[in-house]
């Protein structure tokens, strides 16, 4: 009994409660790409898809590489090495927010110079709802890996932390990964 | 050290302010205290949803009859379902899981106790928010209060010009709302089973409830996710001028449906699981032997967790899809009836042969049996498309769910809370007023639910308001709304037993059925902390090694 006892071990609550977590918000964003193919080609009015949209390469570049840093982040954090843990956490942080901004330029460029709002027509409702709920886990995601920034810089991080950080990457991989789907879905076969 | 002896019990005596109590209350994390206000919540959820359909049954006693208004009269379906089936049936649900999962696996909590709370009171102030439209609805429009557009809400008549006002936008929000609640919840219960077990719990050593409310939390991740996504697309519909079901501008009703139906037929298997688990805790301890094939059990279970995500769109056979989608979906609905059929075969085989106590709770599980063979009968009439082109939206329709809801579902959940009533307050319910409660609930089951049938069958649709004498529907009718009357004599009987019982009733003692998992082995009600240590298990009943060390059952499995 005592030799059970001492090796019984049972999967961190963190990453089994992250991934439920992204089981479920990969569910609501199927319904989001669903609806948003279901409608591609169905607006009765205003700009199309292929008028008005340029594929965001190099902003995709960025938050998709934003996946290895927080990789390199998380090892690094693993090992102690707290100082790398910062710069890789810090440079994922950037790249995220690069994104966003290459995002703001596009909805800029969208409704400024095309009018292109949510209630304009069918693509305006599903783009918008689609890109922007991914926009707001992004926002999310940074405002979370910014307190653990911001934690960091106060010196108060060490590598016992290593677990959370990693559940907080868990989540910051699955946002990458909807942007694959939202990028193919939108840039490539919506267009 | 004799002053601090004496001193102890004075400090425990002295009787704290309401204030205080109430405020220990309001800030719990505890598992066991989430789950009583759950349960707590629910049940008077449950009396309200029952006035709203008494309302109905009055209205339609006779023909012409003018109880109510129609506008009322849609109010009351409308809040009746939304009521019954997100603030009845999902917090007694989650209510038991958060009180007996962690308690079954010996665990001192859930894996995230401030989750938990923070779930429980998304689904109270969800649930606020539905009646306080009885206040707020109305706005400037004057366009009436509760919402009334049915509970599943079709497009276009949610649009802003069939519904303006705020009633729609109260009924949007606040399943919003208990949605995260409910997101949050089986996260919680998901992690708790797979993180929290105590030494010695493998998967396959788990009491079934546990079991069963993990494939639970798994499908309420995948089902409630899609209804929360709809909400939204509505909500941008209804305040940002979008276009998700706006056909004027090319959107599509039908979509609404399918991704309503998404959650609507998940939401049915994920709050009859639970029922199961009940049943299968339930049963064997009344019939003295153990669960008859337990893995079959968790088999069919995980089986139905997969086949339910698969036969949405039998509630749409009238919409007029293609004749390959009707034939999926009819397959599909005609394959979940297996491992349903093969459960019904689990619980009879525990009985067969056992020594059965007809105690409250047994009594309540073998109407379960009968009445989910019956509504699970009628189901697999309704999944023949053309059946269901005749009888889709009649109250055929109606007899059949309610049959399900309450001949099965209502009566696993009465099942649970007279069986793990002891538990919770340490209290004995009293037999006597438990088996009246039994008698005049299943007799007034019956008289509504068996012959709601027939006024279906001749063609009497839901949601009316009123009807012509004349088609034969009337006499039908008036039983109906007999029946219903003696249910609720019944529903006094279960609440006076509840009040009296833990006012007055005797003590429990920590194991008064002599039953097997671990909830019982810690006294009643438990402490905060659940268990001093941590137990450690070899079986699938714990407490059966522990009374028979000379035979336990961990030689066997």
């Amino acid at each position: 009994m005592t030799a059970s006892e001492s090796t019984w071990t049972v999967p961190a609550r963190g990453p089994v409660a992250m991934f439920g977590l992204i089981a479920a918000e990969a569910a609501i964003f199927t319904i989001f790409v669903v609806a948003y193919v279901f409608y591609i080609g169905k607006s009765q009015a205003g700009p199309q898809p292929k008028d008005v949209l340029d594929a965001p390469i190099f902003f995709t570049l960025c938050l998709l590489s934003s996946s290895l840093t927080i990789h390199r982040a998380v090892e690094a954090l693993r090992k102690g090495r707290i100082r790398s843990f910062g710069f890789w956490w810090g440079s994922t942080i950037l790249l995220g927010a690069v994104f966003l901004l290459g995002t703001a330029s596009e909805w800029h460029r969208l409704i400024y110079k095309y009018g292109l709002t949510i209630d304009t027509n069918l693509f305006g409702t599903t783009y918008y709802s689609l890109v922007g709920l991914h926009g707001f886990h992004v926002v999310v995601g940074l405002l979370c890996l910014s307190i653990v920034m911001a934690f960091t810089l106060l010196g108060k991080v060490g590598s016992q932390h290593a677990s959370r950080a990693h559940v907080l990457s868990l989540y910051w991989h699955f946002v990458d990964v909807v942007w694959v789907v939202v990028f193919t879905v939108v840039y490539v076969i919506g267009r | 050290m004799v002053t601090e002896t004496i001193a102890l019990p004075a400090q425990q005596i002295v009787s704290r302010p309401i204030v205080d109590k109430l405020h220990d209350w309001v800030t719990t994390v505890d598992h066991k205290r989430l789950g009583i206000m759950y349960i707590v919540y629910a049940l008077i959820f449950l009396v309200i949803g029952g006035i709203e359909a008494a309302i109905m049954r009055i209205q339609l006693i006779r023909p012409h009859n003018d109880f109510v208004s129609p506008q009322v009269f849609n109010r009351m379906f409308t809040m009746h379902g939304t009521t019954m089936i997100f603030f009845v049936a999902m917090p007694l649900v989650f209510g038991f899981t958060n009180y007996l999962v962690p308690l079954m696996i010996g665990a001192r909590d859930m894996a995230f106790p401030r989750l938990n709370a923070f779930s429980f009171w998304m689904t109270a102030f969800g649930g606020l928010l539905l009646y306080f439209s009885l206040l707020g609805a109305n706005g400037l429009y004057g366009a009436g209060n509760a919402p009334d557009v049915g509970w599943f809400a079709y497009a276009p008549l949610t649009s802003l010009a069939f519904s303006p006002g705020h009633s729609t936008d109260y009924w949007t929000l606040s399943l919003l709302v208990s949605g995260f609640g409910s997101i949050g919840t089986a996260i919680n219960i998901i992690a708790t089973i797979i993180s929290m077990r105590c030494p010695g719990m493998t998967l396959g050593k788990m009491p079934l409830l546990a079991w069963l409310n993990l494939v639970m939390s798994g499908m309420v991740l995948l089902a409630v996710s899609p209804l929360t996504a709809a909400q939204m697309m509505l909500l941008v519909d209804r305040f940002l001028g979008g276009h998700f079901f706006d056909t004027q501008a090319g959107g599509s009703a039908v979509i609404w449906m399918h991704f309503f139906w998404i959650f609507g037929h998940p939401e049915v298997y994920i709050l009859v699981i639970p029922a199961f688990a009940f049943m299968s805790e339930i049963v064997p301890v009344f019939s003295r032997k153990v669960m008859f094939g337990y893995p079959v059990m968790v088999g069919a279970t995980v089986a139905i967790g997969f086949l339910s995500m698969a036969v949405w769109a039998h509630h749409m056979f009238t919409v007029g899809m293609s004749a390959n989608a009707n034939s999926f979906f009819v397959l599909a609905t005609m394959a979940i009836s297996v491992p349903t059929g093969i459960k019904i075969f689990n619980w009879l085989g525990t009985m067969w042969g056992g020594k059965i106590q007809f105690k409250a709770p047994m009594l309540f599980c073998i109407g379960f049996l009968f009445q989910f063979l019956i509504g699970g009968l009628t189901g697999i009439m309704l999944a023949t498309a053309p059946f269901d082109w005749q009888l889709s939206g009649s109250y055929f329709l109606v007899a059949h769910f309610h049959y399900v809801i309450v001949g099965a579902i209502l009566f696993a959940i009465f099942a649970a809370i007279y069986y793990w009533f002891p538990k919770m307050s340490g209290k004995m319910y009293s037999e006597a007023l438990g088996k009246w409660h039994f008698w005049l609930f299943l007799i007034g089951f019956h008289l509504t639910f068996d012959f709601m049938h027939i006024p279906g069958l001749l063609g009497m649709p839901r949601r009316i308001y009123t009807y012509e004498p004349g088609r034969g529907w009337e006499i039908w009718n008036v039983i109906v709304t007999i029946g219903v009357v003696l249910q609720a004599l019944g529903i006094v009987v279960f609440v006076c037993n509840l009040l009296l019982s833990y006012l007055r009733g005797k003590p429990a003692g920590n194991d008064p059925w002599d039953a097997w998992t671990l909830e019982w082995s810690t006294s009643s009600p438990p402490p905060a902390y659940n268990f001093a240590t941590i137990p450690a298990v070899k079986s699938r009943r714990p407490l059966w090694d522990l009374k028979h060390p000379d035979d336990p059952d961990w030689k066997y499995e």
